[in-house]
């Protein structure tokens, strides 16, 4: 599903940061690993579509994926892949179900409203759909973020860092809940990390 | 969920400069429609009352004063003039229609004005109950006067010495209502009007009564006064002559009702520029406000509209939705704008003094279309910027940071 062939990236003003060659196929789960600053959070960057790199390609389902229009990238990314971020940002003057809902409306796909409220009762947080961002536990937030990620059922879920701002018990449940509703929504899994409670989830590493 | 949905929760969530910002507009454009629609009505009013008046003879002196108190029945009168020599104009070939006038009594502040059957005619004028005044001391009265001083037909009054107040009262002839006017909008509604004799009476008795002169008991008419001639020319052609003959070889003065009402307005005019300057400054503070507010949230937005971007909107679709917020700011801020202007208007109305020239909130003008254009133009130029912040947010870097 994914390629990533020769690719390496140069930063303004930084060293060059390659990346092994790299082949995920449907529904694979991958670790990325690699110490702080050796370029995860970068190579995540480059598969969303955010970040050009300096050289290489991606293919995605055989499309290189830096050969769209800005705007097909865009419209890529909101239908096909979910992204989900260290700190889970929401956009904080709507409310839970809203911030769903913006995934679907941003990426111009009708709203499934039951399907969401389903999305947020299986990551067990169905009690707070109306409920503002600014009311939540960090632990709650990363939840919704993920059910975020998974409203437009993409092919491909990425995770940067997920766990890092979560304490042991919420850290386990997050990486359950990712790889679950990955497997369960038919989708491909990146979790990029270096978090050692990670690693026993997940066979497939990616050592950067 | 739509952009109209994110972008009011936005402003929502920030209440107090969407507040600020929305009274802003409103004031700027709140006293521009004032502006707009009093100058308007007053424009209106002058024209109405002067219409088919082409020339106003009257005693020597400001000739705006002339028109002022014998076209729009606002200020006193210049003086009088001898009857005589208005007969005399009044039958002059130039003229088509002349207008006798006799100011000088009040009822409760509304003006007693003494006249012929030409004055209903040069106005159009109806009963809409009884009949037009015939013999002395009838009067027929306008539908203001008849509907706030309760007088009904068959009632009897007195009236007062002097244009307003009723300090003096002459109790020696009571006037009799024998007919109430249709409503015609304009100076009419206002008036009492009675004939020309009625007002000699009631200033000869006085005149007996303090003097005890031997006056002629069968005076002529040659030897009273009256205050003004309304003249109507037989062909425009006189515009020119009749005035300078009258101002040279009379000794009574010919005032232009156009040409006054036009020197009025310009210096009114003044006070609507300045007035219409500060409204404008006010309206571009609004702009810089809103410009400087949504500047600086786009300093925490750029998180929102990161997010935005990786969820699939494209740059465009969110620079729309800034430029949205702006415009609908300034959108709400220009219709509270126009709401409390013609409130504020309505309310002038009401506590307004002269009855002759009350201004309402209650119509509109269509330059007021041009205020709404003109707030989404300034929703638009302040927002501008802003959202042009869009397409320089990288977003992987913007996301990667902490908040
Ligand atoms: N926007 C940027 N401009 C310049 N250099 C950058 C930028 N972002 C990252 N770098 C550099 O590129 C390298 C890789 O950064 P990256 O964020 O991908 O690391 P990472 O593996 O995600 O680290 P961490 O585990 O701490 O999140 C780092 O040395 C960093 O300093
Ligand atoms: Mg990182």
């Amino acid at each position: 599903m994914i390629n990533i062939r020769s690719l390496s990236h140069v930063y303004e003003k930084g060293r060059k940061i390659k990346f092994p060659d790299w082949q995920i196929e449907d529904m694979d789960q991958w670790l990325l690993l690699g110490a702080s600053g050796c370029g995860k959070s970068t190579l995540l960057n480059i598969i969303s579509g955010l970040l050009k790199p300096t050289q290489g390609e991606i293919l995605i389902n055989d499309t290189d994926l830096y050969t769209l229009s800005a705007r097909s990238t865009d419209r890529f990314r909101g239908r096909h892949i979910g992204i989900i971020f260290q700190r889970p940002h929401l956009i904080r003057s709507l409310n839970v179900l809203d911030n769903l809902e913006l995934a679907a409306v941003m990426a111009g796909v009708p709203i499934d409203h039951e399907r969401n409220l389903l999305l947020l009762k299986d990551l067990g947080i169905g009690n707070l759909a109306k409920r503002y961002p600014d009311e939540l536990s960090q632990g709650q937030l990363q939840r919704v973020s993920v059910a975020r990620a998974l409203v437009n059922k993409p092919d491909l879920l990425i995770a940067d860092e997920p766990t890092s701002s979560l304490d042991d018990e919420n850290a386990a449940q997050v990486i359950e809940m990712l790889t679950t509703q990955a497997k369960d929504n038919g989708a491909a899994l990146i979790i990029a990390t270096h978090d050692q409670r990670v690693r026993e989830h997940i066979a497939k590493t990616y050592l950067l | 969920m739509n952009i109209f949905k994110i972008s009011s929760k936005n402003l929502v969530r920030n209440k107090l400069t969407t507040i600020l910002n929305i009274i802003l507009v409103a004031f700027g454009v709140g006293i521009l429609s004032i502006l707009f629609l009093a100058s308007n009505q007053i424009g209106n009013k002058l024209e109405k009352n002067a219409k088919d008046i082409d020339l106003v003879v009257g005693a020597k002196g400001s000739p705006l004063q002339l028109i002022l108190s014998s076209i729009y029945q606002i200020d006193y009168p210049t003086g009088n003039i001898p009857a005589k020599d208005a007969y005399k104009l009044a039958h002059h070939p130039m003229v088509k229609r002349a207008v006798p006038l006799a100011l000088g009594d009040n009822y409760n502040g509304y003006r007693i004005v003494g006249t012929d059957t030409s004055f209903s005619h040069l106005y159009g004028l109806s009963v809409l109950k009884g009949n037009f005044w015939q013999k002395d001391l009838e009067v027929t009265i306008g539908s203001t006067v008849a509907s706030t001083s309760k007088l009904k037909i068959g009632d009897y009054f007195f009236g007062a010495h002097g244009l307003t107040g009723n300090g003096d009262i002459h109790k020696q002839h009571a006037y009799v209502v024998k007919g109430i006017l249709k409503p015609e909008g304009n100076i009419t509604d206002n008036l009492i009007l009675t004939n020309i004799g009625s007002v000699y009476k009631m200033h000869e008795e006085k005149h007996k009564e303090t003097h005890h002169a031997a006056a002629a008991e069968a005076k002529e008419i040659n030897d009273k006064q009256i205050t003004a001639l309304l003249i109507q020319y037989k062909s425009p052609m006189s515009v020119i002559l009749f005035p300078r003959m009258v101002n040279q070889s009379t000794n009574m003065q010919a005032a232009s009702p156009a040409m006054e009402s036009a020197r009025l307005f310009s210096l009114i005019g003044i006070g609507i520029d300045t007035l219409q300057w500060f409204a404008v400054f006010i309206m571009a503070i609004a702009a810089l406000s809103i410009f400087i507010s949504l500047y600086n949230a786009m300093k925490e937005r750029k998180y929102d509209l990161a997010i935005m971007r990786c969820l699939g909107a494209s740059k465009s679709k969110l620079f729309f939705l800034v430029m949205f917020e702006g415009i609908l700011v300034t959108l709400i801020g220009t219709c509270l704008g126009l709401l409390i202007g013609h409130a504020a208007l309505e309310v002038i109305g009401v506590y307004q003094e002269s009855s002759q020239a009350k201004l309402t909130g209650l119509t509109a003008v269509p330059q007021e279309i041009y205020l709404i254009w003109i707030g989404l133009f300034i929703g638009s130029l302040a927002s501008l910027i802003p959202a042009m912040q869009i397409y320089k947010v990288d977003i992987a870097a913007t996301l990667t940071k902490d908040r």
